[in-house]
Protein backbone atom coordinates (compact mmCIF):
# COMPACT_ATOMS: atom_id res chain seq x y z
CA UNK A 1 0.00 0.00 0.00
CA UNK A 2 1.71 3.35 -0.92
CA UNK A 3 1.77 5.71 1.66
CA UNK A 4 -0.27 8.88 1.65
CA UNK A 5 1.22 12.06 3.53
CA UNK A 6 -1.65 13.97 5.51
CA UNK A 7 -1.62 17.70 6.92
CA UNK A 8 -3.83 17.89 9.86
CA UNK A 9 -3.69 21.33 11.32
CA UNK A 10 -2.81 23.89 12.15
CA UNK A 11 -6.71 25.13 11.48
CA UNK A 12 -8.92 21.86 11.89
CA UNK A 13 -12.31 21.74 12.66
CA UNK A 14 -11.38 19.81 15.95
CA UNK A 15 -7.75 21.41 16.85
CA UNK A 16 -8.72 24.20 19.29
CA UNK A 17 -4.84 25.33 18.69
CA UNK A 18 -3.03 26.00 16.09
CA UNK A 19 -0.53 22.79 15.45
CA UNK A 20 0.63 21.34 12.26
CA UNK A 21 0.85 17.52 12.15
CA UNK A 22 2.14 16.22 8.57
CA UNK A 23 0.60 12.59 9.15
CA UNK A 24 2.09 9.87 6.95
CA UNK A 25 -0.31 7.02 6.10
CA UNK A 26 -0.90 4.06 5.24
CA UNK A 27 -4.17 2.45 4.05
CA UNK A 28 -5.88 4.65 7.02
CA UNK A 29 -3.01 3.85 9.53
CA UNK A 30 -0.69 6.63 10.74
CA UNK A 31 2.50 5.80 10.44
CA UNK A 32 4.63 8.54 11.60
CA UNK A 33 3.65 12.18 12.60
CA UNK A 34 6.17 15.10 12.12
CA UNK A 35 4.71 18.16 13.76
CA UNK A 36 5.27 22.00 13.20
CA UNK A 37 5.44 24.68 15.17
CA UNK A 38 5.18 28.51 15.16
CA UNK A 39 2.02 29.98 14.31
CA UNK A 40 1.73 31.60 17.20
CA UNK A 41 4.81 32.63 18.52
CA UNK A 42 4.72 36.34 20.27
CA UNK A 43 7.83 36.63 21.63
CA UNK A 44 6.94 37.23 25.35
CA UNK A 45 10.09 35.97 27.15
CA UNK A 46 11.77 38.93 24.92
CA UNK A 47 10.05 41.65 26.29
CA UNK A 48 11.90 40.78 29.82
CA UNK A 49 14.27 43.37 28.92
CA UNK A 50 12.35 46.03 27.98
CA UNK A 51 9.85 45.59 31.07
CA UNK A 52 10.44 45.80 34.23
CA UNK A 53 9.85 42.50 37.00
CA UNK A 54 6.34 44.16 38.37
CA UNK A 55 5.09 44.36 34.57
CA UNK A 56 6.30 40.96 33.67
CA UNK A 57 3.72 39.54 36.40
CA UNK A 58 0.97 40.82 34.01
CA UNK A 59 3.29 40.05 30.98
CA UNK A 60 3.07 36.20 31.67
CA UNK A 61 0.34 35.80 32.50
CA UNK A 62 -0.81 36.28 28.56
CA UNK A 63 1.12 33.22 28.07
CA UNK A 64 -1.89 31.24 27.98
CA UNK A 65 -5.20 32.66 28.93
CA UNK A 66 -6.69 29.15 30.54
CA UNK A 67 -4.16 28.76 33.09
CA UNK A 68 -2.95 32.86 33.72
CA UNK A 69 -2.93 32.50 37.31
CA UNK A 70 -0.36 29.50 37.40
CA UNK A 71 1.88 31.40 35.23
CA UNK A 72 1.93 34.23 37.38
CA UNK A 73 2.44 32.18 40.99
CA UNK A 74 5.41 30.50 39.01
CA UNK A 75 7.04 33.68 37.89
CA UNK A 76 6.13 35.71 41.47
CA UNK A 77 7.55 32.92 43.52
CA UNK A 78 10.50 33.16 41.56
CA UNK A 79 11.40 36.33 42.00
CA UNK A 80 10.16 35.93 45.57
CA UNK A 81 12.89 33.33 46.12
CA UNK A 82 15.36 35.59 44.09
CA UNK A 83 14.72 38.70 46.36
CA UNK A 84 14.35 36.12 50.12
CA UNK A 85 11.03 37.68 50.44
CA UNK A 86 8.22 35.27 52.59
CA UNK A 87 4.75 35.59 51.45
CA UNK A 88 1.90 36.02 53.96
CA UNK A 89 0.64 32.46 54.61
CA UNK A 90 -3.15 33.77 53.78
CA UNK A 91 -1.67 34.89 50.81
CA UNK A 92 -0.28 31.28 50.07
CA UNK A 93 -3.74 29.82 50.68
CA UNK A 94 -5.61 32.46 48.53
CA UNK A 95 -2.91 31.78 45.90
CA UNK A 96 -3.70 28.27 46.16
CA UNK A 97 -7.67 28.43 46.11
CA UNK A 98 -7.43 30.55 43.01
CA UNK A 99 -4.63 28.44 41.26
CA UNK A 100 -7.30 25.13 41.67
CA UNK A 101 -10.31 26.88 40.79
CA UNK A 102 -8.23 28.03 37.65
CA UNK A 103 -7.49 23.82 37.42
CA UNK A 104 -11.04 23.31 37.52
CA UNK A 105 -12.40 25.39 34.65
CA UNK A 106 -9.46 24.38 32.57
CA UNK A 107 -10.25 20.85 32.78
CA UNK A 108 -13.80 21.22 32.76
CA UNK A 109 -13.10 23.12 29.33
CA UNK A 110 -10.99 20.34 28.28
CA UNK A 111 -13.80 17.30 29.22
CA UNK A 112 -16.20 19.52 27.34
CA UNK A 113 -13.50 19.37 24.00
CA UNK A 114 -12.86 16.18 24.24
CA UNK A 115 -16.54 15.25 24.41
CA UNK A 116 -16.84 17.53 20.92
CA UNK A 117 -14.08 15.98 19.57
CA UNK A 118 -15.36 12.33 19.62
CA UNK A 119 -18.87 14.42 18.53
CA UNK A 120 -20.83 14.07 21.75
CA UNK A 121 -21.87 17.59 21.75
CA UNK A 122 -24.39 17.31 24.07
CA UNK A 123 -21.90 16.21 27.20
CA UNK A 124 -19.99 19.47 25.78
CA UNK A 125 -22.43 22.09 26.41
CA UNK A 126 -23.07 20.24 29.79
CA UNK A 127 -19.72 20.47 31.07
CA UNK A 128 -19.73 24.29 29.30
CA UNK A 129 -22.58 25.11 31.39
CA UNK A 130 -20.96 23.92 34.47
CA UNK A 131 -17.59 25.32 33.92
CA UNK A 132 -19.76 28.67 33.77
CA UNK A 133 -20.20 28.55 37.34
CA UNK A 134 -16.38 28.88 38.24
CA UNK A 135 -16.22 31.38 35.67
CA UNK A 136 -18.72 33.59 37.53
CA UNK A 137 -16.57 32.84 40.96
CA UNK A 138 -13.64 34.09 38.91
CA UNK A 139 -15.52 37.07 37.87
CA UNK A 140 -16.65 37.80 41.44
CA UNK A 141 -13.61 37.43 43.44
CA UNK A 142 -10.93 38.61 40.68
CA UNK A 143 -12.26 40.78 38.69
CA UNK A 144 -12.18 39.29 35.77
CA UNK A 145 -13.42 35.80 33.78
CA UNK A 146 -9.89 34.66 32.92
CA UNK A 147 -6.65 36.70 33.37
CA UNK A 148 -7.24 37.27 36.71
CA UNK A 149 -4.31 39.45 37.28
CA UNK A 150 -4.30 38.91 41.29
CA UNK A 151 -0.54 37.71 42.02
CA UNK A 152 1.79 40.42 42.36
CA UNK A 153 5.54 39.70 44.01
CA UNK A 154 5.35 39.71 47.37
CA UNK A 155 1.38 38.20 47.83
CA UNK A 156 -2.00 38.94 46.47
CA UNK A 157 -4.03 41.85 45.03
CA UNK A 158 -7.41 41.06 46.34
CA UNK A 159 -8.89 38.91 49.18
CA UNK A 160 -12.24 37.00 50.00
CA UNK A 161 -14.57 38.16 52.39
CA UNK A 162 -16.32 35.46 54.65
CA UNK A 163 -19.38 36.25 52.73
CA UNK A 164 -17.65 35.64 49.40
CA UNK A 165 -15.75 31.97 50.86
CA UNK A 166 -19.08 30.97 51.83
CA UNK A 167 -20.70 32.05 47.92
CA UNK A 168 -17.87 29.96 46.58
CA UNK A 169 -18.56 27.04 48.89
CA UNK A 170 -22.42 27.39 47.85
CA UNK A 171 -21.21 27.35 44.03
CA UNK A 172 -18.86 24.62 44.58
CA UNK A 173 -21.41 22.23 46.10
CA UNK A 174 -24.13 23.27 42.79
CA UNK A 175 -21.45 22.58 40.65
CA UNK A 176 -19.75 19.36 42.06
CA UNK A 177 -23.23 18.11 41.96
CA UNK A 178 -23.44 18.65 38.43
CA UNK A 179 -20.50 17.05 38.09
CA UNK A 180 -21.22 13.71 39.29
CA UNK A 181 -24.29 13.46 36.99
CA UNK A 182 -22.22 13.53 34.03
CA UNK A 183 -19.70 11.26 35.54
CA UNK A 184 -21.52 7.97 34.22
CA UNK A 185 -21.57 9.20 31.10
CA UNK A 186 -18.07 10.59 30.49
CA UNK A 187 -16.57 7.33 32.31
CA UNK A 188 -18.64 4.98 31.70
CA UNK A 189 -20.81 5.74 28.68
CA UNK A 190 -19.91 2.47 25.21
CA UNK A 191 -19.83 5.03 22.54
CA UNK A 192 -17.02 7.51 24.98
CA UNK A 193 -15.34 4.03 26.40
CA UNK A 194 -15.43 2.61 22.58
CA UNK A 195 -13.58 5.73 21.53
CA UNK A 196 -10.99 6.29 23.79
CA UNK A 197 -10.02 2.83 25.34
CA UNK A 198 -6.72 1.65 24.12
CA UNK A 199 -6.18 4.53 21.79
CA UNK A 200 -3.33 6.19 22.11
CA UNK A 201 -1.29 4.48 24.85
CA UNK A 202 1.35 5.09 26.24
CA UNK A 203 3.52 2.90 28.77
CA UNK A 204 4.27 3.33 32.09
CA UNK A 205 8.37 3.32 30.76
CA UNK A 206 7.82 5.47 27.62
CA UNK A 207 6.28 7.98 29.49
CA UNK A 208 9.31 8.03 31.81
CA UNK A 209 11.74 8.21 28.98
CA UNK A 210 10.07 10.78 26.67
CA UNK A 211 9.45 13.14 29.55
CA UNK A 212 5.52 13.16 29.76
CA UNK A 213 4.37 15.85 32.34
CA UNK A 214 0.72 16.37 33.97
CA UNK A 215 -2.25 14.25 33.50
CA UNK A 216 -0.64 12.17 30.33
CA UNK A 217 2.28 11.04 32.92
CA UNK A 218 -0.15 10.20 35.56
CA UNK A 219 -2.45 8.45 33.55
CA UNK A 220 0.56 6.19 32.56
CA UNK A 221 0.89 5.23 36.54
CA UNK A 222 3.18 7.82 37.54
CA UNK A 223 2.22 9.45 41.22
CA UNK A 224 4.44 12.43 39.62
CA UNK A 225 3.25 15.93 40.36
CA UNK A 226 4.78 19.23 41.25
CA UNK A 227 1.80 19.84 43.77
CA UNK A 228 4.09 17.38 46.05
CA UNK A 229 6.63 19.71 45.97
CA UNK A 230 4.57 22.14 48.14
CA UNK A 231 4.37 25.34 46.83
CA UNK A 232 1.66 28.24 47.43
CA UNK A 233 -0.11 26.38 50.73
CA UNK A 234 0.09 22.92 49.45
CA UNK A 235 2.97 22.12 51.78
CA UNK A 236 0.36 22.88 54.61
CA UNK A 237 -3.02 21.15 53.02
CA UNK A 238 -1.71 17.16 52.15
CA UNK A 239 -1.55 16.53 48.46
CA UNK A 240 -2.23 13.02 46.62
CA UNK A 241 -1.54 12.76 43.35
CA UNK A 242 -4.59 11.13 41.36
CA UNK A 243 -2.95 8.05 38.94
CA UNK A 244 -4.66 5.94 36.67
CA UNK A 245 -2.27 2.62 35.21
CA UNK A 246 -4.08 1.86 31.66
CA UNK A 247 -1.75 4.84 29.66
CA UNK A 248 -4.64 5.11 26.60
CA UNK A 249 -7.23 8.37 26.41
CA UNK A 250 -9.39 6.73 28.71
CA UNK A 251 -6.97 7.03 31.68
CA UNK A 252 -6.15 10.83 30.75
CA UNK A 253 -9.85 11.45 30.67
CA UNK A 254 -10.12 9.84 33.96
CA UNK A 255 -7.36 11.30 35.89
CA UNK A 256 -8.83 14.58 34.38
CA UNK A 257 -12.18 14.06 35.78
CA UNK A 258 -10.93 12.88 39.05
CA UNK A 259 -8.93 15.53 39.29
CA UNK A 260 -11.70 18.45 39.00
CA UNK A 261 -13.73 16.59 41.62
CA UNK A 262 -10.26 17.04 43.85
CA UNK A 263 -9.69 20.41 43.11
CA UNK A 264 -12.92 20.87 44.20
CA UNK A 265 -12.14 18.94 47.77
CA UNK A 266 -8.41 21.32 47.70
CA UNK A 267 -10.54 24.96 47.62
CA UNK A 268 -12.90 23.57 50.31
CA UNK A 269 -10.30 23.20 52.57
CA UNK A 270 -8.34 25.76 51.89
CA UNK A 271 -11.25 27.96 52.91
CA UNK A 272 -11.62 26.31 56.21
CA UNK A 273 -7.74 26.81 57.14
CA UNK A 274 -6.82 29.72 55.72
CA UNK A 275 -5.93 31.90 58.36
CA UNK A 276 -6.76 35.61 59.07
CA UNK A 277 -3.58 38.30 58.06
CA UNK A 278 -1.65 40.19 55.60
CA UNK A 279 -2.28 39.15 52.19
CA UNK A 280 0.96 40.81 50.63
CA UNK A 281 4.02 41.71 51.70
CA UNK A 282 6.48 44.72 51.71
CA UNK A 283 9.27 43.90 49.23
CA UNK A 284 12.58 45.46 50.11
CA UNK A 285 15.41 44.59 47.71
CA UNK A 286 19.28 43.79 47.36
CA UNK A 287 21.79 45.98 47.87
CA UNK A 288 23.62 47.12 45.24
CA UNK A 289 27.22 44.75 46.69
CA UNK A 290 25.17 42.07 46.63
CA UNK A 291 26.39 38.79 45.03
CA UNK A 292 24.88 36.50 42.48
CA UNK A 293 22.97 33.53 44.57
CA UNK A 294 21.58 30.13 43.42
CA UNK A 295 18.19 29.97 44.95
CA UNK A 296 16.76 26.24 44.79
CA UNK A 297 13.08 25.94 42.75
CA UNK A 298 10.40 24.85 45.68
CA UNK A 299 11.50 22.42 48.32
CA UNK A 300 13.53 19.30 47.29
CA UNK A 301 14.29 21.50 44.26
CA UNK A 302 17.12 20.71 42.04
CA UNK A 303 19.85 23.65 43.40
CA UNK A 304 20.99 24.15 46.26
CA UNK A 305 20.31 27.71 48.27
CA UNK A 306 22.78 29.68 49.93
CA UNK A 307 23.41 32.98 51.13
CA UNK A 308 20.11 33.94 51.29
CA UNK A 309 18.89 36.15 54.13
CA UNK A 310 22.12 38.24 54.00
CA UNK A 311 21.10 41.01 52.27
CA UNK A 312 17.60 41.28 52.01
CA UNK A 313 15.16 42.60 54.77
CA UNK A 314 11.76 41.39 54.63
CA UNK A 315 8.59 43.11 55.98
CA UNK A 316 6.00 40.67 57.07
CA UNK A 317 3.02 43.55 57.50
CA UNK A 318 2.85 46.97 56.38
CA UNK A 319 3.31 49.67 58.73
CA UNK A 320 0.15 51.34 59.42
CA UNK A 321 2.71 54.64 59.21
CA UNK A 322 3.50 53.62 55.40
CA UNK A 323 1.94 55.72 52.95
CA UNK A 324 -0.39 53.39 51.20
CA UNK A 325 -3.36 54.25 49.38
CA UNK A 326 -6.70 53.14 51.38
CA UNK A 327 -8.15 50.27 49.77
CA UNK A 328 -5.21 48.97 47.89
CA UNK A 329 -4.02 45.25 48.87
CA UNK A 330 -0.72 45.54 46.50
CA UNK A 331 2.54 45.28 48.26
CA UNK A 332 5.34 47.87 48.19
CA UNK A 333 8.35 46.71 46.21
CA UNK A 334 11.59 48.19 46.77
CA UNK A 335 14.98 47.11 45.81
CA UNK A 336 15.76 44.80 42.42
CA UNK A 337 16.06 40.73 42.00
CA UNK A 338 19.57 39.50 41.87
CA UNK A 339 20.28 36.07 41.23
CA UNK A 340 18.44 32.78 39.85
CA UNK A 341 15.93 30.69 40.67
CA UNK A 342 14.41 27.30 39.15
CA UNK A 343 10.33 27.38 39.97
CA UNK A 344 7.91 24.93 39.20
CA UNK A 345 4.05 24.52 39.74
CA UNK A 346 1.70 22.13 38.26
CA UNK A 347 -0.57 23.48 35.42
CA UNK A 348 -3.72 21.76 34.16
CA UNK A 349 -2.00 20.37 31.69
CA UNK A 350 1.27 19.51 33.94
CA UNK A 351 4.10 20.53 34.99
CA UNK A 352 5.36 24.20 34.47
CA UNK A 353 8.88 25.57 34.98
CA UNK A 354 10.44 28.85 35.04
CA UNK A 355 14.06 29.89 35.09
CA UNK A 356 14.88 33.48 35.96
CA UNK A 357 17.84 35.61 36.59
CA UNK A 358 18.24 39.00 37.41
CA UNK A 359 21.59 41.20 37.48
CA UNK A 360 20.60 43.69 39.54
CA UNK A 361 18.93 46.07 37.82
CA UNK A 362 14.77 46.44 37.13
CA UNK A 363 14.92 44.11 34.20
CA UNK A 364 15.17 40.50 34.37
CA UNK A 365 17.92 39.16 32.60
CA UNK A 366 16.50 35.97 31.42
CA UNK A 367 13.40 34.36 31.47
CA UNK A 368 12.33 31.05 30.42
CA UNK A 369 9.24 29.19 30.38
CA UNK A 370 9.17 25.55 29.85
CA UNK A 371 5.75 24.92 29.24
CA UNK A 372 4.12 20.87 29.69
CA UNK A 373 2.91 20.99 26.13
CA UNK A 374 6.42 21.26 25.06
CA UNK A 375 7.09 18.38 27.28
CA UNK A 376 3.91 16.55 25.88
CA UNK A 377 5.01 16.25 22.36
CA UNK A 378 7.14 13.95 22.12
CA UNK A 379 5.21 11.37 24.18
CA UNK A 380 2.13 12.60 21.80
CA UNK A 381 4.59 11.52 18.41
CA UNK A 382 5.25 8.14 20.02
CA UNK A 383 1.99 7.30 20.10
CA UNK A 384 0.26 8.07 17.20
CA UNK A 385 2.20 5.98 14.61
CA UNK A 386 -0.24 2.94 14.70
CA UNK A 387 -3.56 4.35 15.09
CA UNK A 388 -6.51 5.02 12.86
CA UNK A 389 -6.80 8.05 11.14
CA UNK A 390 -9.95 8.72 12.66
CA UNK A 391 -8.71 8.14 16.19
CA UNK A 392 -6.03 11.01 15.56
CA UNK A 393 -8.49 14.01 17.03
CA UNK A 394 -9.38 12.08 19.87
CA UNK A 395 -5.47 11.59 20.96
CA UNK A 396 -4.40 14.50 20.27
CA UNK A 397 -6.45 16.59 22.14
CA UNK A 398 -5.94 13.78 25.02
CA UNK A 399 -2.85 15.50 25.69
CA UNK A 400 -4.64 18.75 26.10
CA UNK A 401 -2.80 20.94 23.57
CA UNK A 402 -1.63 24.20 24.53
CA UNK A 403 0.17 25.77 21.80
CA UNK A 404 0.04 29.38 22.36
CA UNK A 405 1.95 28.25 25.72
CA UNK A 406 4.49 26.42 24.23
CA UNK A 407 5.54 29.07 21.70
CA UNK A 408 5.13 32.14 23.79
CA UNK B 1 -27.10 6.20 27.67
CA UNK B 2 -30.18 6.27 30.19
CA UNK B 3 -28.52 8.59 32.53
CA UNK B 4 -28.24 11.43 29.78
CA UNK B 5 -31.51 10.39 28.81
CA UNK B 6 -32.62 11.31 31.92
CA UNK B 7 -30.77 14.27 31.64
CA UNK B 8 -32.09 15.60 28.67
CA UNK B 9 -35.74 15.03 30.43
CA UNK B 10 -34.95 17.24 33.24
CA UNK B 11 -33.33 19.68 30.99
CA UNK B 12 -36.70 19.90 28.86
CA UNK B 13 -38.21 20.84 31.94
CA UNK B 14 -36.05 23.01 33.45
CA UNK B 15 -35.05 26.92 33.59
CA UNK B 16 -33.16 28.11 30.32
CA UNK B 17 -29.47 28.21 30.61
CA UNK B 18 -29.12 31.32 28.38
CA UNK B 19 -30.74 34.29 28.13
CA UNK B 20 -32.26 36.06 25.70
CA UNK B 21 -29.91 38.97 24.67
CA UNK B 22 -29.94 41.58 24.05
CA UNK B 23 -33.21 41.88 26.52
CA UNK B 24 -31.45 40.06 29.30
CA UNK B 25 -28.41 41.24 30.03
CA UNK B 26 -26.00 40.20 32.43
CA UNK B 27 -24.50 42.81 34.51
CA UNK B 28 -20.89 42.22 36.48
CA UNK B 29 -19.89 41.73 39.51
CA UNK B 30 -18.63 44.11 41.95
CA UNK B 31 -15.06 44.78 41.46
CA UNK B 32 -15.15 43.97 37.97
CA UNK B 33 -12.45 45.54 36.19
CA UNK B 34 -14.39 47.28 33.36
CA UNK B 35 -13.38 50.26 32.25
CA UNK B 36 -10.67 53.02 33.40
CA UNK B 37 -11.42 56.41 34.98
CA UNK B 38 -9.84 59.15 36.06
CA UNK B 39 -11.00 62.28 38.36
CA UNK B 40 -7.96 64.55 36.48
CA UNK B 41 -9.10 67.43 39.37
CA UNK B 42 -7.23 65.27 41.90
CA UNK B 43 -4.14 64.12 39.48
CA UNK B 44 -0.61 65.36 40.68
CA UNK B 45 0.36 64.05 37.77
CA UNK B 46 3.49 62.29 39.10
CA UNK B 47 3.82 59.79 36.56
CA UNK B 48 3.38 56.78 38.46
CA UNK B 49 0.52 55.33 36.36
CA UNK B 50 2.70 55.43 33.63
CA UNK B 51 5.89 53.80 34.87
CA UNK B 52 4.11 50.78 36.06
CA UNK B 53 1.46 49.79 33.41
CA UNK B 54 2.42 46.88 31.48
CA UNK B 55 0.85 47.68 28.29
CA UNK B 56 2.40 51.32 28.65
CA UNK B 57 -0.67 52.44 27.48
CA UNK B 58 -0.92 55.68 29.22
CA UNK B 59 1.23 59.20 28.75
CA UNK B 60 1.12 61.73 31.47
CA UNK B 61 2.60 65.11 30.86
CA UNK B 62 3.32 67.17 34.14
CA UNK B 63 4.20 70.48 32.95
CA UNK B 64 1.41 70.69 30.12
CA UNK B 65 -0.80 68.95 32.69
CA UNK B 66 -2.80 66.01 30.43
CA UNK B 67 -3.19 62.58 30.85
CA UNK B 68 -3.71 60.09 28.24
CA UNK B 69 -4.47 56.38 28.33
CA UNK B 70 -4.82 54.73 24.99
CA UNK B 71 -7.77 52.56 25.55
CA UNK B 72 -7.45 49.92 22.57
CA UNK B 73 -3.52 49.38 24.22
CA UNK B 74 -5.00 48.91 28.26
CA UNK B 75 -5.32 45.55 29.02
CA UNK B 76 -7.57 46.27 32.18
CA UNK B 77 -5.04 44.60 34.87
CA UNK B 78 -5.54 47.53 37.29
CA UNK B 79 -2.16 47.84 38.06
CA UNK B 80 -2.37 52.24 37.76
CA UNK B 81 -5.36 51.96 40.11
CA UNK B 82 -3.29 50.14 42.96
CA UNK B 83 -0.54 52.68 42.57
CA UNK B 84 -2.02 56.06 42.03
CA UNK B 85 -0.76 57.77 45.24
CA UNK B 86 -3.71 60.54 45.47
CA UNK B 87 -7.05 57.08 44.16
CA UNK B 88 -7.65 59.19 41.26
CA UNK B 89 -7.83 56.24 39.26
CA UNK B 90 -10.79 53.69 39.42
CA UNK B 91 -12.56 51.22 37.38
CA UNK B 92 -16.10 50.82 36.46
CA UNK B 93 -17.92 47.26 36.20
CA UNK B 94 -19.20 47.83 32.72
CA UNK B 95 -16.79 47.28 29.20
CA UNK B 96 -15.96 49.84 27.55
CA UNK B 97 -18.27 50.62 24.64
CA UNK B 98 -17.48 48.66 21.25
CA UNK B 99 -15.46 51.50 18.82
CA UNK B 100 -15.12 51.48 14.96
CA UNK B 101 -11.68 53.57 15.13
CA UNK B 102 -8.92 53.86 17.95
CA UNK B 103 -9.72 55.81 21.13
CA UNK B 104 -7.53 57.95 22.94
CA UNK B 105 -8.96 59.07 26.54
CA UNK B 106 -7.11 62.52 26.61
CA UNK B 107 -8.06 64.95 29.89
CA UNK B 108 -6.33 68.30 30.54
CA UNK B 109 -6.02 69.16 34.09
CA UNK B 110 -4.18 72.19 36.03
CA UNK B 111 -0.19 71.18 36.10
CA UNK B 112 0.55 71.34 39.84
CA UNK B 113 2.99 74.18 41.08
CA UNK B 114 6.25 73.58 42.26
CA UNK B 115 6.73 74.30 46.00
CA UNK B 116 9.00 77.80 45.16
CA UNK B 117 6.42 78.88 42.46
CA UNK B 118 3.62 78.14 45.18
CA UNK B 119 5.31 80.30 47.65
CA UNK B 120 6.26 83.35 45.37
Amino acid sequence: MARTILPFGPQHPVLPEPLHLKLTIEDEIVVEALPTLGYVHRGLEKLCEVRDFNQMVQIVERVCGICSCLHALCYCEGIEQIMGVEVPRRAKYLRTIWGELHRVHSHLLWLGLFADAFGFESLFMQFWRVRERIMDIMEATCGNRVVVSVNVVGGVRRDLSPEQCQWIEQQLIISEKEIRQLQTTILNDYTVKKRCCGKGVLTKEQAYQLGAVGPMLRGSGWAQDARQTGYAAFGELGFEPIVEYDGDSYARCAVRFRETLQSFDIVRLAIARMPAGETAANVEGANEDDTPRIISGNRGGIMQSYNRDKHHSITAAPPPDLDIPAGSLAAKVKGKPDGEAVTRVEQPRGELMYYLKGVGSKNMDRVRIRTPTFANIPPLLAILPGCELADVPVIVLSIDPCISCTER
Amino acid sequence: MFNMTKNVVANLFAKSSTRLYPFAVRGHFEGFRGTLHINIDECIFCRTCQIKCPSQCIAVDNKAGTWTCEAMSCVYCGVCVDVCPTSCLSMSKEHRQVATEKQTMAYQGVPKKKKKEAAE
